[in-house]
């Protein structure tokens, strides 16, 4: 049903790569724009391609534009009218929404990413380190020729030791719970990718030209940087033990680092479970774990994903892609300053009724289920005024004052376009507005 | 954390600031929150209106939990002025912006947007947009001037908390006996 050969691969499928850089552009007029586009787009992976390409093919490339870059390649006001408002806004305007206050307001951000001249993001993927330090001097080379564009910033990330599995600067095993497209769990894709139907109906209308919007997808990007010294000062002051230590930083997750959910290893880690895809994400909490003595109500994946305690879950889903970026911080050093983290994306079909919603509702309301004063753990944005309680028995936890973790240092809404989307804004054609009515085939077109 | 005490208020507060939410500004948080929804009825929907009435008593005796997500105290539903005006009158937890796409998916299970589509001015495109619900509700808002509560900023769901706590301490009291 999907149309795998015009969806980008980004939030559908992997290349093998451990290493990759981010480029964000400029463009000073559409001709610019649309030469830098021209010379890419071959590169550009689709999901078929990606998935039937061998484990060694990574030379794909992601490209993505923020509202300002498709008014940058010239798409006319008419259609840019049509595209959501928040997306129009940009993330840096929706500070208040997002709870990017204090510390995580646009004002502290990084690179350029808060202003008005963010176009583009083009995202090359690579094999190792230096296939991504080669990649990126080619693609340097190449934005050189082409008058009017520029780069305004990058960043270089890279999958932290050991590789085997993926894992942040805290240590925590990652990615291990995406909304499943396929099988009995399937969510249906139009929660992810515009034209399909979604849990709710046909999905939303189809900003204009239906050319420039079918098969695309919003993405939200999040640079966030992780203070591992503070985490690690943290688990030394609330542990005595190694093993207690272990279980403050399941606690926070929701998960132990191994990934083992405390939903199923309540009072002892379990790296297997951890590793086991088939069953580290098999779990529930209505019956369960209703009060939270196992996971804790706050904890950063109950937020994350209520499962069957929270109303249409289905419709609250993001597929998240992104990984790691800065030298990792030798274990039992001091923090030295150096800038790590890990810049993630997250990819959906409406940004203020999955994203935002996430951010406003979950992440950094105080009063979140019930709870007084408290935020998420890990992502919320902390002041030293947050608590965060931990049921247990005979008599509950409470950590008081919670220090920030980590700290928001860039972001961005882009539209992921689909690859006939990239081939109409490369040639700047302006087609006839068509119906707007999504979710049902207009038959082929070129 | 509160005393405990009643609480009144003049609305609005003065210099107070509006805050965004995810559809445009919210509706400030007050001792009695929630909506009073005032519209133009359709000519001649009045019935149908009138109707759900016993059609909600029949779905919350069948399911007691259908509108829960709307974090509801009180709900009371007006139709005056002859029948030709209807008032939504809501007491609940919540800002409404946070979940008006759980709000308009849970009317449309329920059926109660039937109701809404009888009125004057409600979005034809209500089904898909939650947006233009919300700008709906914002537009036929009646902000109240003056509003009390006897046990503030508690919400519905610690009441009943509270309430089954009570219930089962003195149960657990009368058992030592």
């Amino acid at each position: 049903m999907l149309d795998l050969d015009d969806i980008q691969h980004f939030l559908l499928s992997r290349p093998h790569a451990l290493a990759a850089r981010y480029e964000f552009l400029s463009f000073a007029s559409p001709e610019a724009g649309r030469a830098w586009l021209a010379g890419i787009l071959d590169t550009v992976g689709n999901a078929r391609a990606v998935t039937d390409a061998a484990d060694s093919d990574t030379r794909w490339v992601t490209v993505a534009f923020t509202w300002n870059g498709l008014r940058a390649l010239g798409v006319d006001e008419s259609a840019l009218a049509t595209f959501p408002a928040e997306f129009r806004e940009g993330m840096a305007a929706r500070a208040e929404v997002l709870g990017d206050v204090g510390n995580n307001h646009p004002d502290h951000w990084d690179a350029g990413l808060a202003g008005p001249d963010l176009h583009a993001i083009v995202i090359l993927f690579a094999s190792d380190a230096a296939a991504r330090d080669r990649s990126a001097a080619k693609h340097a080379a190449f934005v050189s020729t082409c008058h009017g564009a520029r780069v305004l910033s990058s960043l270089d990330l890279e999958s932290l030791p050991p590789i085997e599995y993926s894992h942040d600067h805290f240590g925590y095993r990652d990615k291990l719970s995406q909304p499943a497209l396929e099988g009995p769990d399937a969510i249906k894709p139009g929660e992810f990718i515009l034209g399909y139907p979604d849990e709710d109906g046909n999905g939303p209308n189809l900003p204009q030209p239906e050319v420039l919007s079918r098969n695309g997808s919003y993405l939200a990007y999040r640079r966030l940087q992780e203070h591992v010294g503070a985490f690690r000062d943290f688990l030394a002051q609330n542990g005595r033990t190694a093993e207690e230590q272990e279980m403050v930083a399941a606690k926070l997750m929701g998960r132990w680092r191994s990934g083992a959910p405390l939903a199923l290893a309540p009072e002892k880690d379990d790296p297997e479970l951890g590793a086991d895809p088939h069953r580290n994400n098999a779990f529930n909490y209505k019956d369960a774990d209703p009060k939270g003595y196992a996971v804790p109500l706050g904890a950063h994946i109950r937020r994350m994903n209520l499962r069957d305690t929270g109303a249409h879950m289905n419709r609250r889903r993001m597929i998240r892609r992104g990984t790691t970026y800065g030298r990792p911080l030798p274990a039992g050093a001091a923090d030295d300053g150096v800038d790590r983290g890990i810049a993630s994306f997250f990819g959906c079909a409406s940004l203020v009724r999955q994203f935002e919603f996430t951010q406003n509702v979950w992440v950094n309301d105080p009063k979140f289920q019930e709870l007084e004063n408290e935020r998420d753990p890990i992502i919320g944005t902390q002041d030293g005024t947050f608590d965060m309680t931990i049921p247990k028995r005979p008599v509950r936890k409470k950590f008081k004052g919670l220090p920030a973790f980590t700290t928001v240092k860039g972001g961005a809404y882009f539209f992921l376009p689909g690859i006939r989307a990239l081939r109409y804004l490369s040639a700047g054609e302006r087609p006839a507005v068509s119906e707007p009515r999504s979710g049902e085939s207009n038959g082929a077109r070129t | 954390m509160n005393d405990l005490k009643p609480i009144a208020a003049a609305l609005p507060r003065k210099g107070e600031k509006l805050v965004k939410g995810r559809y445009g500004s919210m509706m400030p948080v007050t001792p009695a929150n929630g909506f009073t929804l005032i519209a133009k009825v359709k000519p001649g929907s009045a019935p149908t209106i009138r109707a759900y009435g016993q059609k909600i008593e029949d779905t919350i005796r069948e399911s007691p939990d259908a509108l829960a997500v709307l974090r509801l105290h009180y709900l009371r539903w007006v139709l005056f002025d002859n029948d030709t005006r209807f008032m939504y009158i809501g007491i609940f937890d919540t800002d409404f912006d946070k979940y008006v796409e759980d709000a308009v998916m849970l009317f449309k299970a329920t059926g109660i947007t039937t109701i809404f589509e009888q009125l004057e001015g409600f979005p034809a495109d209500w089904r898909d947009n939650p947006a233009a619900f919300a700008e709906f509700c914002r537009v036929h808002q009646a902000p109240s001037f003056m509003e009390y509560a006897q046990y503030p900023d508690i919400s519905a769901i610690e009441v009943v908390k509270a309430v089954t706590m009570k219930r089962a301490l003195a149960e657990a009291l009368d058992q030592l006996q």
